[in-house]
């Protein structure tokens, strides 16, 4: 793996979790528990589209193939699609989306502070706009953690087992591998494997004033950043790339 | 207060009231006024709401297929849109005495109504076009028109209203021109969603003049400006033209030119299944109402949850004070 390589891949995963984690908020439209979460989810799925259209939009340029933002996003197969698994599982209920925004937002409010003061000037403009988006973002899940975990006994409970089976899911945001390297090296990206630790204290502190219990399972599902997903991304992209593959050659 | 001075009192409110509408002047909420113009404003404004709001379905139903990320994205914010318009409208309809509550209530319970138009179902790509393009574009022309409308709340709402839809509709022409523009499956494909929207569009704007039982009040009291037959021919006027721009047939062999009456002259509007969509059979309108209704009964440990958390976080400030 050459460094190109190296940093199409990079760039790839980054706006992968973008895309099909805006497909599963996007999905919230007119299913929130109230018109004033359907128009945040929405938003929230806009901002994901957004941070998608830049980094695959520069994933493109930096192969250099002549493929596009929409190439990328509509004709690539599932073994080519690099997010993390927790991107692509199923909404589930308010309680499960909201603890995936929790983790995946406090993870992105250490990586994109780090990406921001990186050598290459598109990722860290790129990381700059994102960070203001990701600030909203974890407050938003954090105030929703709280009302949920420290609400009624019924969505404590549904708010501790979101919490329970996401979490074996969270651990697979820190992996760093031979890509991770030669980022760090080659534009001073960020060692997801050194934020750990700023993450467990961040997430913890917020689990325990929700009066939730913290997991401790040590269990951990991994794949995705290197193409292997959960039966889940498969329907996704079935459904997202439809008029493309049925209409090969109109233009939208 | 005897009677005879109550009725003396109602009747110089009355008065008042009709002396401002006389004068163009804006109603407000906390101005006098008939019971009669409170419930019409009542049901027209949370009727409204309601349509922006179900009317979210058939769009989002190609949230996860629209087939670019641009694509996408409009359909989404556009989305947005209309979840903002059902929000301000909510809200001025409880500047008259209702709660949101109480309208989902009124909703689901089949005593409030929403547009009939979003009881028919959105089926290829071309239908999230001819949605912006006709639909909204039909409901501008009605709301340009009540952007004078007498109740202030209203009247501010539809100002703000009526800049974000013409975006919708310029989106949706847009999305019609392209298809247009493409291949002959995409050509097929508009034309089809033409077929299907035009005759359900011209309905929206109510049975004709002589059948409208509800123009008497509405007039009066300047809540209705324009009348349900001049506000249609507005609509076909302009979008006649859109039409032949980029190449689709409307689908009225009787739509001519009336160079008498300035308008084009159209076929007869099948009013049988006007009223049969109204009155409950149209092809989606259960499946409509039983999403609403399961979704809200879903979210309802959540806004139970979050009432509690504010409850109890209003007792903890209260207790640290004291």
């Amino acid at each position: 793996m050459n460094q190109q390589e190296a940093m199409f891949k990079y760039c790839l995963r980054l706006g992968d979790n973008a895309l099909i984690r805006s497909y599963r908020l996007s999905e919230w439209c007119s299913n929130a528990p109230i018109l004033e979460e359907d128009l945040a989810l929405t938003n929230f799925a806009l901002d994901m589209i957004g941070r998608a259209q830049a980094l695959l939009g520069y994933a493109g340029q930096i192969e250099g193939k002549g493929r596009t933002d929409d190439d990328l996003a509509y004709r690539r197969g599932e073994r080519s699609f690099y997010n993390v698994l927790l991107t692509e599982l199923p909404n589930q209920d308010f309680a499960y989306t909201m603890a995936r925004e929790l983790y995946l937002s406090a993870f992105e409010y250490f990586y994109y502070s780090g990406l921001a003061g990186s050598k290459d000037a598109t990722l860290a403009a790129i990381a700059a706009k994102t960070l203001k988006e990701i600030k909203y973002h974890l407050s938003h899940a954090t105030d929703w953690v709280l009302r949920l975990g420290d609400g009624t006994a019924e969505s404590h409970a549904k708010m501790q087992t979101a919490v329970d089976d996401l979490w074996p899911y969270a651990s697979e945001l820190f992996e760093s591998d031979a890509v991770d390297a030669a980022m760090i090296s080659a534009i001073g990206a960020p060692d997801p494997a050194a934020l750990k630790d700023s993450w467990m204290k961040h997430v913890s502190a917020i689990l325990k004033e929700a009066t939730l219990d913290v997991p401790t399972t040590m269990y951990t599902h991994t794949g995705g950043r290197n193409g292997i997903h959960s039966e889940n991304l498969g329907h996704i992209l079935a459904e997202m790339q439809f008029l493309p593959h049925a209409y090969p050659d109109a233009k939208w | 207060m005897e009677l005879k001075e109550q009725t003396a009192v109602q009747s110089d409110l009355l008065k008042s009231f009709e002396e401002k509408i006389g004068r163009d002047d804006a109603i407000e909420p906390k101005d006098k006024m008939p019971d009669a113009y409170r419930k019409h404003l009542i049901r027209q404004i949370s009727q409204h709401a309601h349509s922006e709001v179900i009317g979210m379905q058939p769009e989002g139903n190609w949230i996860t297929r629209a087939p670019s990320l641009r694509a996408k994205q409009i359909l989404l914010a556009k989305i947005q849109d209309e979840g903002g318009h059902g929000l301000y409208l909510y809200s001025a309809a409880e500047t008259l005495g209702i709660s949101r509550s109480e309208m989902i209530e009124q909703l689901h319970s089949g005593k409030a109504k929403y547009s009939n138009i979003f009881n028919y179902p959105a089926l290829n790509w071309a239908d999230i076009g001819a949605i912006g393009w006709l639909v909204d574009g039909a409901a501008i022309v009605n709301q340009v028109s009540l952007q004078r409308t007498s109740y202030g709340p209203y009247s501010r709402a539809m100002v703000r209203i009526c800049k974000e839809e013409s975006f919708h509709q310029r989106q949706g022409y847009e999305i019609m021109a392209k298809m247009m523009a493409g291949t002959a499956d995409q050509r097929e494909m508009a034309q089809d969603a033409m077929n299907r929207w035009w005759w359900p569009a011209l309905m929206m704007f109510g049975p004709h003049d002589s059948e409208s039982p509800r123009s008497g009040d509405a007039f009066k009291w300047k809540i209705k400006r324009q009348s349900n037959d001049e506000l249609r021919a507005k609509f076909i006027d302009k979008t006649v033209q859109q039409a032949e721009v980029i190449g689709l047939t409307i689908p009225d062999k009787d739509l001519k030119w009336n160079e008498a009456r300035g308008h084009y002259d159209h076929g007869p509007i099948d009013w049988n299944e006007f009223y049969n969509v109204i009155n409950g059979n149209g092809p989606c309108n259960k499946q409509r109402m039983d999403h609403h209704k399961r979704v809200h009964a879903e979210g309802a440990w959540v806004r139970e949850a979050a009432e509690a958390y504010r409850a109890k976080k209003e007792k903890q400030l209260f207790q640290s004070k004291n």
